[in-house]
């Protein structure tokens, strides 16, 4: 094996927990992961949050975040031990011999330098090339990597170039001093996916020319089957699964891959629309404060008792207004909503209690849409106190009711929000709602933040929920896949209007109209060459025009 | 709780002296407030601990006399600025708009003159009583405690859950009480430690200036008044009242840094 770049064995990875109240105590990361990346492949490291993957990545650099301990077994790089290597000899390693593309390029970089300096500034640090060729190369780089205007592009300040474009210059300068590797850190994940398919195909083309060998480390096991030559799933610091790309994909051997694999293959029977929806948003447009242009601009949509209406777009489109829009937080400029017959007074503070409590909502992040200072009785059982004046025993029955429908049981009414893990803390939310009796739940992007597995939990929990109390949704979000398994009609948001709108079979049946095909065919599939396809099929289309 | 840390316990200690001497000075000092006793700034001796005063009073009983002053003006002043402070601060973030601009504006205008003055002024004119002094000292502090709650209510005020609450039908009381004092609570308690000691040293100050407690009725800052010209002839009858309000300082704040941490680690804490 002359040709090995890296090779990681049994390593182990501790950190300490500070629990407040509690003795600090060690605990373990990472456990015995051991792995083999030769020059020029790509591995794709795959897990859910806590998995330990970005640690792992960071452990090629030598490097534990915050506290963290690299404790035990040996990372040999170019077959030099460096797990315990002095600053000295890790300083000459970083940024030369390993690169680092982290998650959010807008952190990332500094706002007060131009990209040029900071693309090239690892390089000139370590003396590898002078600053003409430093700069020559960087501008290669960019060309590389599909970038507008490569020549002026380096003079440019990040807040001057869209996220896509700044998540692109981080691996020109991760890929500017000729390192032998590089780590992909979730490089992705925070992109619309219309912009995520060409940074993807921009890292991939970038990885091809360059020759260099990668870490990506991702949760999304779609996007790393493009790009990796290896995939090492990874659960709560442990190896699962380690094997080809087409071997994890056709053929995983764990049962917990197997899972990953058949995620959001949800089953969902699409229904017929009734003759009197429940919701009917008529030509509404609404904009923020003095703005001089509309947020939403012009939108009808119905939503039937006991469906779901499905509203897709990427950030800035105009759907979370929507939201706004309809619970009366902001009372549109022009339009009218009718819900269940009678027309919705436009400001929340007109609403009657009950028109409230038929209109419920669920947020994105669960961890603040619950007050951290009161137990999961006090969050599920104030709607009941609250709407039906439930008190005492019966108010606590009904909680545990609450509790059984969203499948948490018994034991949890007496816990705070900081005790319960992500999915839970969304279920406590779908309870709350739940226990309105609404006719309406507005989901904002409730599952985005969640695991795919967790994610999927989820999903089938609200759709198990609908086909019991006939509760309707109105489901925000901008991933494809949850729309496809739960959605009976979909509504393509884009730029404040409605692209695209009707039943789910009908709007996911082409022909597309640009917008829409340009969002179908971004959202990675779990398959390989679907990258390739997608790009030939771009390609093929903007030629014709 | 269990394990609660040895400087806590100390402050606790302390500070739990200081208050029960204040409660049962009648039953504990040595002798009547205003009794003449001795010589004039006599040593401490075993007759009388601290010693004597400028007009031969024990300086033990004085001290715990004048505690019990101290220490009840500085709690009710304390008091009456966070309740007041607190409410109308959660009350501006709360309503937001035009509420919070006069509010804050109004707030602002108080908070620019000098306190010190300003309560020289307002007690010029009034009959200088211990309600008043409670009064005027808890309204101007209360303007401290205003902003500081209010810039933490502001940022509680847009969270998702406050959002909730509103989408609910919830009213404005529920907001304040429920949803976002008990998730201010933390910063407010570390104001509260420090704010205590402020006013005990605001009332000193005003009684050292001889418009604050009046004689017969003495409180520290009046002693150190009483006793100043002493420590030109080494006699440090005055400093012990200096003493006692660091003594106080100190461990009231190692009760309120425990505190503090106990309210921020709740299992209800907002994580970080």
């Amino acid at each position: 094996m002359a040709d090995t770049l890296l090779e990681i064995k049994n390593l182990r990875i501790e950190a300490t927990v500070y629990a407040p109240g509690e003795k600090p105590r060690d605990v373990v990361i990472v456990d015995d992961v051991s792995l083999t990346l030769e020059r020029g492949k790509v591995m794709g490291l795959i897990g859910e949050s806590g998995a330990g993957k970005s640690t792992i990545g960071l452990s090629a650099l030598s490097y534990g975040r915050g506290g963290i301990r690299l404790s035990g077994g040996n990372i040999l790089l170019n077959g030099r031990e460096i797990r315990a290597a002095g600053a000295a000899t890790l300083r000459g390693l970083r940024g030369k011999e390993v690169t680092y593309v982290a998650q959010s390029a807008a952190a990332a970089f500094n706002p007060a330098k131009r990209l040029m300096e900071q693309v090239t500034e690892a390089t000139l640090h370590h003396g590898l090339m002078s600053k003409d060729e430093a700069e020559k190369r960087a501008v290669d780089l960019f060309r590389t990597l599909s970038l507008p205007d490569p020549e002026n592009f380096g003079k440019r300040y990040p807040h001057q170039v869209s996220g896509g474009q700044l998540q692109r210059a981080m691996t020109a300068m991760a890929l500017c001093p000729k390192p032998d590797l590089v780590i992909f850190d979730e490089p992705t994940t925070a992109l619309d996916v219309t912009t995520q398919i060409d940074v993807l195909a921009a890292i991939k083309t970038a990885i091809a020319e360059t020759g260099v060998a990668a870490l990506y480390i991702t949760h999304d096991l779609a996007v790393v089957a493009q790009v990796s030559d290896e995939i090492m799933v990874l659960r709560h610091g442990k190896m699962v699964e380690h094997g080809t790309v087409q071997q994890i994909i056709e053929a995983p051997r764990e049962e917990y891959t197997r899972a990953l694999i058949s995620v959001r293959s949800i089953d969902h029977q699409q229904k017929q629309p009734t003759p009197e929806p429940l919701l009917r948003v008529e030509s509404v447009s609404a904009r923020y404060g003095a703005m001089a242009k509309d947020v939403l601009s012009d939108v009808s949509v119905e939503l039937h008792p006991g469906q779901t209406l499905a509203l897709v777009g990427e950030s800035g489109s105009g759907k979370s207004t929507m939201a706004r829009v309809i619970t009366g937080l902001l009372p549109p400029r022009k339009g009218t909503i009718t819900f269940d017959g009678k027309p919705l007074p436009p400001a929340l503070r007109q609403r009657s209690r009950d028109e409230l409590r038929e209109l419920q909502m669920i947020y994105q992040m669960a961890d603040v849409a619950m007050n951290p200072r009161q137990t999961v009785a006090t969050i599920i059982g104030r709607p009941l106190e609250f709407y039906f004046g439930l008190r005492g025993r019966k108010r606590d029955e009904r909680v545990q009711e609450l509790l059984d429908a969203i499948e948490l049981g018994k034991g949890f009414a007496d816990r705070y929000p900081a005790e319960l893990s992500g999915g839970q803390k969304q279920r406590v939310c779908i309870a709350r709602a739940l226990a309105a009796k609404p006719k309406l739940i507005i989901c904002d992007e409730v599952t985005s933040a969640l695991d795919p597995l967790v994610a999927d939990g989820i999903l089938k929990l609200l759709l198990d929920l609908q086909a019991r109390e006939g509760v309707a949704y109105l489901f925000i979000t901008h991933d494809i896949a949850t729309v496809r398994a739960i959605a009976d009609s979909i509504a393509v948001m884009y730029r404040g209007k409605v692209q695209r709108y009707g039943p789910k079979d009908q709007v996911l049946t082409p022909p597309f109209d640009a917008y829409t095909d340009l969002l179908l065919s971004s959202v990675p599939e779990m398959q390989l060459g679907w990258l390739e396809k997608v790009l030939a099929h771009r390609r093929m289309t903007s030629a014709g025009n | 709780m269990k394990g609660i840390p040895i400087s806590a316990l100390l402050g606790l200690f302390i500070t739990g002296l200081f208050f029960l001497a204040a409660l049962l000075a009648p039953w504990i000092a040595p002798y009547g407030l205003g009794q003449i006793v001795g010589d004039i700034w006599e040593p401490s001796s075993s007759q009388f601990w601290l010693g004597t005063d400028n007009l031969g009073r024990d300086l033990l009983t004085r001290m715990i006399y004048g505690g019990q002053t101290t220490i009840f003006v500085a709690s009710m002043a304390t008091a009456v600025s966070f309740t007041l402070g607190s409410v109308l601060g959660f009350t501006a973030a709360v309503y937001g708009g035009v509420t919070d601009q006069v509010m804050s504006r109004v707030n602002d205008l108080v908070m620019s003159i000098p306190t010190l003055i300003f309560a020289l002024v307002v007690l010029s004119v009034m009959p200088v009583t211990i309600p008043v002094l409670i009064l005027v000292m808890g309204l101007l502090d209360s303007t401290r405690v205003f902003r500081l709650s209010r810039a933490v209510a502001v940022d509680i005020n847009v969270m998702d859950f406050v959002e909730a609450a509103r989408l609910r039908g919830e009213g404005q009381r529920w907001v304040i009480f429920r949803e976002i004092l008990p998730n201010a609570l933390s910063p407010l308690v570390a104001e509260l430690g420090l704010r205590f000691i402020f006013a005990i040293l605001f009332i000193s100050t005003l009684s050292f200036l001889g418009i604050g407690i009046q004689p017969p009725e003495t409180d520290w800052g009046g002693i150190v008044k009483e006793n100043r010209e002493g420590i030109v002839y080494g006699i440090p009858a005055a400093l012990i009242p200096a003493v006692a309000i660091v003594t106080l300082s100190i461990s009231v704040n190692l009760v309120a840094d425990w505190a503090l941490n106990r309210t921020t680690s709740l299992k209800g804490g907002r994580g970080g």
